[in-house]
Order: structure tokens, then sequence, then C-alpha cells
């Protein structure tokens, strides 16, 4: 396809995915990507699309959370017609000139429809207006480069600039390896911009999702005032692979896991997917500025 | 300056005999005083600390220790920092905040620990908390990268005002062999990645990751290391003049790391 028609039709599928905000439509799209059903990665059962989308993509047998896109999550949390996306052509280049990047990135694009990993949004969630970041998995396995940091970055300045609380949900596979140091740039960058907004006083929730290992988990997702994290999410600095290969045994039961973490101190509180919007409402209306602030 | 490849330069920033934080703080400062432990309950000797005296006047000097001897290889676990290391790091750069002391830090590390004990004691959040703090400093912030500057494990004591690095210093995302492990799953292909991985200093001075990049002698800095040492004193010391003039320190170092990367932004229709 020329480039210039992609871009056009991009743009239309944002437009489009703008419009279409609703809970039903999202999971609609969501069900029609993956077929009539999907196995359930904690217990092995056969979950109909249908019931996945009622559960929030839950499995009702056993209760793990199936990985979702940033699209679907914002529709669970954003109040209807609310929502308007911030730099949405946001991409980097090749800036390494890493062999074959240029075809994976646009097979990514391809596949997802998104420009790189992370949507930035500016919505209300239960009338609380906030800056919304959301990393999807399934690009790049949310993967940092110059395009995520930049929108992370983004997020937090227009948060600061237009006095608003900040929420970042996470799931990263960490650093965009074919950006090499640019993208461990990035850790600096973010932190750095998290670091001014908090500051000047900001509000930043963010949310460890499955799963968030690596230059993420180094730099911003780790950053909140308040820390969440959704059930059995995998969260690490180095991934558990490695870890193995390092110490030479096996790793325990649960260990990394978002349980892991909350017992080690390190998450304020695991939320269930079906109970963040109410949560988030909740920390949104604690923090909201009143005649005591200041 | 020396037409090493890539692969040469890894080779030589993991030399055994190459001069390391110690040796730097030994012929750069006097009057140095070690600062150990967190203030938590662990003391990380793979992080030195000090109070001393750099052209008489005081600085706070922060960098990852490797060890000599293999018995001070295994107290400082090859340069690996815990969790527990970033947080004394942590606690000194506020106590330089505190006396307006510059800091200098020194770089070399093959990366943070990856291990049971560190992911239980918050790797990642020891990290996060180390590039956020330090991106705030009104201090003058100077760090040299000296040998190996291994990923996040690097950076958190990297958010400087200028980094420096020496002709065979390398830094990158991850080693080259973790690199290739992950991109190739053939950890076998290490020289290869380097190779594309934009490694060495002359890549990132480039890049604009690097502000200086400090000639090595011919075979590496550890055959004439007075020479370096020399080098990197002259260079602080430069840097440190020009820093500071500087108005505003922390508005200097978010800018430097804001402008890392650009980015492509097509205009709505
Ligand atoms: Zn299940």
């Amino acid at each position: 396809m020329q480039p210039l028609f992609r871009s056009r039709r991009d743009r239309l599928d944002r437009l489009r995915r703008q419009r279409e905000e609703a809970v039903e439509a999202a999971a609609r799209r969501e069900a029609a990507a993956h077929g009539g059903s999907q196995t359930c990665p904690g217990c092995g059962a056969e979950c109909s699309n249908q019931e996945l989308v009622k559960t929030e993509y839950v499995c009702p047998h056993c209760g793990y959370h199936l990985p979702i896109g940033a699209y679907l999550r914002l529709s669970l949390l954003l109040d209807p017609f609310s929502f308007r996306e911030l730099w949405p052509e946001l991409t980097a280049p090749n800036a390494l000139d890493f062999p074959g990047y240029e075809g994976k990135l646009a097979a990514q694009r391809e596949k997802t429809a998104l420009s790189d990993a992370a949507v930035a949004a500016v919505g209300k969630l239960d009338g609380h207006q906030g800056v919304f970041a959301v990393l999807d998995s399934r690009f790049f396995m949310g993967s940092m480069g110059v395009a995520v940091g930049e929108k992370i970055t983004r997020a937090a300045e227009y948060a600061r600039k237009h006095r608003l609380p900040l929420i970042i949900f996470s799931a990263s596979g960490g650093a965009r390896m074919q950006e090499g140091i640019l993208s461990l740039m990035q850790m600096a960058k973010t932190s750095a911009a998290i670091e001014r907004f908090s500051k000047a006083g900001g509000l930043y929730i963010s949310v460890f999702t499955h799963p968030t290992t690596g230059g993420v988990t180094a730099s911003f997702a780790s950053l909140g005032d308040i820390t969440l994290a959704e059930p059995g999410a995998l969260i690490g600095f180095a991934g558990p692979r490695v870890i193995q290969q390092t110490i030479g045994q096996e790793l325990p039961q649960g260990f990394q896991r978002a349980e892991y973490l909350e017992d080690h101190g390190f998450v304020d509180q695991i939320v269930p997917r079906g109970e963040m919007r109410k949560t988030l409402s909740q920390l949104l209306a604690l923090h909201r500025k009143g005649v005591f602030h200041r | 300056m020396s037409k090493l490849t890539a692969a040469q330069r890894v080779k030589l920033a993991r030399t055994p005999g190459r001069p390391g934080t110690l040796d730097f703080v030994q012929h750069l400062f006097t009057d140095v005083f070690v600062c150990k432990g967190d203030r938590l309950g662990r003391e990380d000797p793979s992080i030195f600390g000090a109070v001393a005296r750099f052209h008489g006047r005081p600085v706070t000097v922060l960098g990852h220790r490797k060890g000599r001897t293999f018995e001070e290889n295994m107290k400082c676990n090859f340069g690996m920092p815990s969790p527990d290391g970033y947080r004394k790091a942590q606690r000194l750069m506020r106590q330089a905040e505190k006396f307006g002391r510059p800091i200098i830090t020194f770089i070399d590390t093959p990366g943070a620990y990856p291990g049971l004990e560190a992911e239980a004691g918050g790797q990642g959040e020891a990290i996060a908390s180390c590039l956020a703090l330090m991106s705030g400093l009104t201090v003058p912030v100077i760090a040299v990268v000296i040998g190996e500057g291994g990923s996040g494990g690097a950076l958190a004591l990297a958010v400087g005002n200028r980094v420096i690095m020496l002709e065979n210093a390398v830094y990158s995302v991850l080693s080259p062999e973790g690199f290739a492990s992950i991109l190739w799953k053939d950890a076998g292909r290490a020289e290869e990645a380097a190779g594309v991985m934009k490694l060495t200093a002359a890549d990132l001075l480039k890049l604009g990751v690097a502000d200086q990049v400090i000639p090595e002698p011919e075979e590496g800095a550890h055959t004439d290391p007075e020479v370096v040492y020399a080098a990197v004193d002259r260079a602080i010391v430069r840097h440190l003049s020009q820093l500071e003039k500087e108005r505003d320190l922390a508005a200097q170092r978010y800018q430097k790391f804001r402008a890392m990367g650009a980015v492509r932004e097509e205009t709505e229709a």
C-alpha cells in the first residue's frame, strides 16, 4: 500500500475508534479479533468471548485477568463520550538504523492498528477529569522506545500544565531493544517528568498490569503516589528467565506476582479489574483539591 | 582515537586490570571519607560512596565497584548492585543536595543484580527512585562512564548535567550477550550484537547521550592509567566550572534528557 493511503487509512481508523468508545463496541472488536472463544492461561478452561465481554476479560472460572488492549482498557474506565486521545500520531524513527526494525514496526502497526505501544487520553472517570496513559502489550510486548517514553513524558507534562491527576496503566516487556541506548534514556526522561509533576503537587496513580518488567518497572511505573496492581500480574525488574539462569535454581511459587509485591511492600492494593473504576473514582475524589488544600 | 571494533571495546571495558572507581577516587580526590549504609538495615559494597575534596572543594563521590581480587569481586557481587546500594546512593545524593556539594559519579557495572533477594527488595523501585531524585537535584552532577555502562543499573547513577565517557567504555540498554539472547535467542552472537547496538563512546557522542569522550592510550586505559586520571581530572574541572555558571541546573538536566530521541508526528488533517 502507498504510504499516503496507509496514513490516511490509519487516521480514519483512529477517528472511528474515537467514536466507538462504548464498552460493548470495544469489547466486540476484541472478541472479533480472537474468534469465538479463548483458552484461559490460568486454568485452561475454554471461555466464550460473549462471556468474557461481560466479565471484562476476567476468567469466570478462576479469575485470571487476560491482557486487554489500550482502547478497551480506556473504554472500561472512562465515562462515555468523555474521551479525547492525545498525540495519536506520535511515532519514533529507526534512529539507530537497526536492521529490519522498520519492517517489524510496520507489521506491528498492521496487526494492532496502534501507532506504537502507548495510548494517552484526557477524559473523565466518574466525572473526575484526568490524564490517562495505557501501555498495550500487543504492540512489541508494550516495550518502551522513544515513542512510548515521549508519550508518557508528554502525558505528565500535560497533566502538570493543566493541573490534572495522572493515571498510568503499565504492561511492558521492558526496553525496546531495537532502539538501544535511546530506549534506556527514556527511563530517565519519563522519571524526570514524573518527578516534576510530583513536585508541582500532582497526583499520580500507577497501575501494574500483567506483565510489567524491565525499564518500565525501573522508571515511571514505580513512582506512583498510589500504586495498584491487577491480581496475578507479573511485576519485576529482571525477567523470571534471566533470574533463573543467574541463580540456577527454581523460582518460588508466586514469585514476582502482584500478591508477592504487595507482601513485600511495593503495592498499596491489588484491585480486580471489575473494581478498578470504583477504586480510581474513590482515590480521585480523596485527592480532589478542596478548601483545606495547601 | 584507535580503530577498534565495538566488540573489541567491550572486551577492553571489561579488562580486569582496567582502572575502576576506587582507582579514580584515589587519584582524583583528597580527604576521602567513605560513607556506608542505606539506613534501612543494609550496606551494599558494590556501590561506593564518599565525601571528599576535589581540587580542595568538598564533593560527593558515588560509583560502581567491582573489586580487584576474587574475594573483593564476590563481596561486590562483580559490580552488580542490590536495591540497598541504590538506596544508599539516594541517601548520599540527598545529603549532597543539603550541603550544596557537586556530585561526581563513576559508572562501571554489568547491570543491577538479577536475583531473588534483589527483586524482593524492589530493584525496580530503587532504580526508578534514583532516576527521579537525580533528575531534580539543584547541585551539579557529572557522570563518568569508565568501563561498562550496563542498563538501568548504570543509568541509576548517570542522570548527570554532563555525561563523560572514556574512549573504550561502553554504555548500552543491555549487555551484548543479553541483547543477542533476547533478540536472536543466541547469546553466542554477542560480538555481532555489539556491532549493531551503537554502544561505543563515539556512537554515544553522536547520539547526544555522551557530552565528551576522553581518549585512552592505544592499548587501553590500564596500560597508562596516569594519563587517563589526568585527562578525567581536567574534564571534570572544566565541566564543573561551566556548570557553576548555569542558573538552573535541574532545568538544564531536565532538558538534556528530555531531548533524547527524536519523534515524528503527522499533523491531523
Ligand atoms: Zn481461568
